[in-house]
């Protein structure tokens, strides 16, 4: 990977004759001695725990898939049998299942991460846009995996998701009926989501490589935002390893700790009890939820009253991310100097707390106490469904209106030359010194 | 990369005519490309295809069933093409009911009660017991329209298995069927 020039020299006979056939323990070595800002923080070990976590799905699935039986008469008692009879079964099952949580509260915080430090912004759109397809898949390949088990949650969370295609006009019922392999959910469907839930793990492991790829060509963002002027690389940079190396192998022994908390006290704690239920194609459970990572667009999804509405804003609340780079106008990168915009960031991240609650509640239910106020439309205020209507209002607003608008308005504060200054210097210090005190080192 | 641009544009340069026009090595690429894609589809179309129902499970086409066990009032759900059909045997109040509401200003999908039955037959109900939201069991009984609720994301239906309201876009499916003798139905 390009985007330093290579430091390693090899050193033993062995290296030597390596190096000038196949120079895979230089590539190794450049990657990781990746010059890095030295100011990143905590937020910025997510990336490490989002590689483990994919490592962990895959190797846990492979073995999973050992004993797993792909057909409707066989899926639910294999399950069983892997928790009951296979050695160590229960532990597999329940970190592969908890480790979907995982990933996706990991990939949660890495995403807010770079929104908030404007990790998408030039010359970073791909890492930005590969990002959002990683994100995507991801969600493809844990509805495919839920779907496995072949619980009452597993046949009618697919009942309901495949049935989305099926809104698309004219050539939705086709698709959908090619998606299925037959007029219903069957044995067809379950049998091709196994083959794709094994596969797209593989596709997201050869998309992480481009993401890392387009980090190592344009470099690493930093809290503060700036980018690092070559003077300056040898005082701001320092090598990725040993230094985040072990800071992010530190985070990483921290996500751990919460990840083992889940699977040896609380496994079930995540999922929903209905899944135990055998698939029973005849009886839909009184109240469908998919699983809580999920949440925030099915409740996006259920605000549009018009069925293929609902789909279209469920697909356009992800389709957005994928043009967030030009819908940001301001210059200035990390939201620290945005003060304006950092309130409305905040209350985007709450905003999609609330979606998610929504998400997890009948559209009908009042949200503050048992009264009800007046009807609005079609429902009343004080319930769920106009709760969700004003979450989707604003995270649709966030990225179509304040950001574009915000942009071109707010005065954003004094941004450092390095990101060395807010350290050695109070912010309010004479930025003069700075690159004089470069010149005199370079 | 760059060498390659480079070769391109010599090759534009080559024998058979000047810069800018067409020349025969343009059209070998023409054809080279149109061959390519034409071959990519010819691959991909069987893959795709493989995944369409198969012929056992077109195969489960039609049922049987006989409605002499369905008593008044009473609803059997069947199982066809692996969705459940409700086979309902309704009561003279809600045949009347549901026939006074044919031209009801709230029917979203407008149908007379008599164009989702089978002349002489009108008792007998058979619809796919699918929701047509997002595709839960609606159960019987607990709407506001005498029929069915959903509650997945709340549509009434009506005793014909019309949507009154809700979100659902259209009527409980009619799923073709035929009577073959005076109790028996074949369905699909």
């Amino acid at each position: 990977m390009s985007g330093h020039e290579s430091t390693y020299v090899p050193k033993t006979g062995v290296e030597k004759w390596l190096d000038t056939r196949l120079p895979i323990v230089r590539f190794g070595a450049d990657y990781m001695s990746l010059p890095t800002p030295k100011n990143l923080n905590y937020w910025y070990t997510f990336g490490a725990i989002l590689t483990v976590c994919l490592m962990i799905q895959i190797i846990t699935g492979i073995f999973l898939a050992m004993n797993y039986v792909p057909t409707t008469a066989g899926a639910f008692a294999s399950v069983e049998r892997i928790m009951r009879d296979v050695n160590g079964g229960w532990l597999l099952r329940y970190v592969h299942a908890n480790g979907a949580s995982m990933f996706f509260i990991a990939v949660y915080v890495h995403m807010l991460r770079g929104l908030y430090y404007g990790s998408y912004k030039a010359p970073r759109e791909m890492i930005w846009i590969l990002g959002c397809v990683i994100f995507f898949l991801m969600i493809a390949t844990a509805f495919l995996g839920y779907v496995l088990p072949w619980g009452q949650m597993s046949y009618w969370g697919a009942e309901v998701i495949t049935n989305l295609v099926g809104a698309i006009p004219l050539i939705g019922e086709p698709i959908l009926i090619w998606l299925r392999g037959g007029p219903a959910i069957d044995n067809a469907t379950l049998n091709r989501f196994f083959s794709l839930h094994y596969l797209l793990p593989f596709v997201i492991f050869g998309v992480v490589v481009l993401h890392l790829w387009a980090l190592h060509t344009s470099g690493q963002n930093n809290p503060v935002g700036i980018l690092i002027p070559k003077d300056r690389e040898k005082k701001d940079m320092i090598p990725f390893h040993p230094y985040y190396t072990v800071k992010d192998g530190f985070a990483l022994l921290l996500f751990m700790t919460m990840f083992a908390v889940f699977v040896f006290f609380m496994p079930n704690a995540l999922g929903h009890a209905d899944n135990y239920i055998p698939a029973n194609p005849l009886q839909t459970p009184a109240h469908i939820v998919p699983e809580w990572y999920m949440l925030p667009f099915y409740a996006i999804l259920r605000a549009v009253p018009d069925k293929f509405g609902g789909v279209l804003a469920m697909f356009g609340a992800i389709g957005v991310l994928f043009v967030l780079p030009w819908l940001d106008t301001s210059k200035v990168r990390s939201m620290r100097y945005r003060p304006t915009m950092r309130i409305f960031y905040i209350a985007f991240v709450i905003n999609g707390l609330i979606l998610g609650w929504c998400g997890g509640q009948l559209p009908d239910a009042p949200v503050i106490g048992n009264f009800s106020t007046f009807n609005l439309i079609d429902g009343d205020l004080n319930s769920f469904l106009w709760l969700t209507r004003f979450a989707t209002l604003y995270y649709f607003a966030f990225f179509f209106v304040l950001l574009p608008f915000v942009g071109l308005k707010e005065t954003p504060l004094r941004i450092p030359l390095s990101i060395s200054e807010p350290v050695l210097r109070g912010p309010d210090a004479m930025s003069g010194a700075v690159p004089a005190q470069a010149e005199k080192k370079g | 990369m760059a060498e390659s641009v480079v070769t391109n544009e010599a090759h534009h340069g080559a024998p058979g005519g000047p810069e800018g026009e067409a020349t025969r090595r343009d059209f070998i690429h023409i054809a080279a490309s149109a061959a390519a894609v034409g071959a990519g589809v010819m691959v991909a179309w069987p893959l795709i295809n493989s995944m369409n129902p198969a012929a056992d499970t077109l195969a489960l086409a039609t049922i049987d069933f006989d409605v002499s066990k369905v008593m008044e009032g009473q609803q059997v759900v069947i199982t066809w093409q692996g969705k459940p059909v409700f086979v309902r045997h309704r009561t003279a109040a809600e045949i009347q009911r549901v026939i006074a509401d044919n031209n009801a200003s709230d029917l979203k999908e407008p149908q007379t009660d008599q164009e989702r039955t089978k002349v002489g037959h009108e008792p007998f109900l058979v619809v796919v017991g699918s929701c047509t939201h997002l595709g839960c069991i609606p159960t019987f009984g607990t709407g506001d329209f005498g029929g069915w609720f959903c509650p997945c994301h709340g549509s009434h239906y009506d005793a014909s298995g019309r949507i009154r309201k809700g979100p659902a876009p259209l009527n409980l499916v009619v799923p073709p069927y035929e009577f073959t003798t005076d109790t028996s139905v074949r369905i699909g």
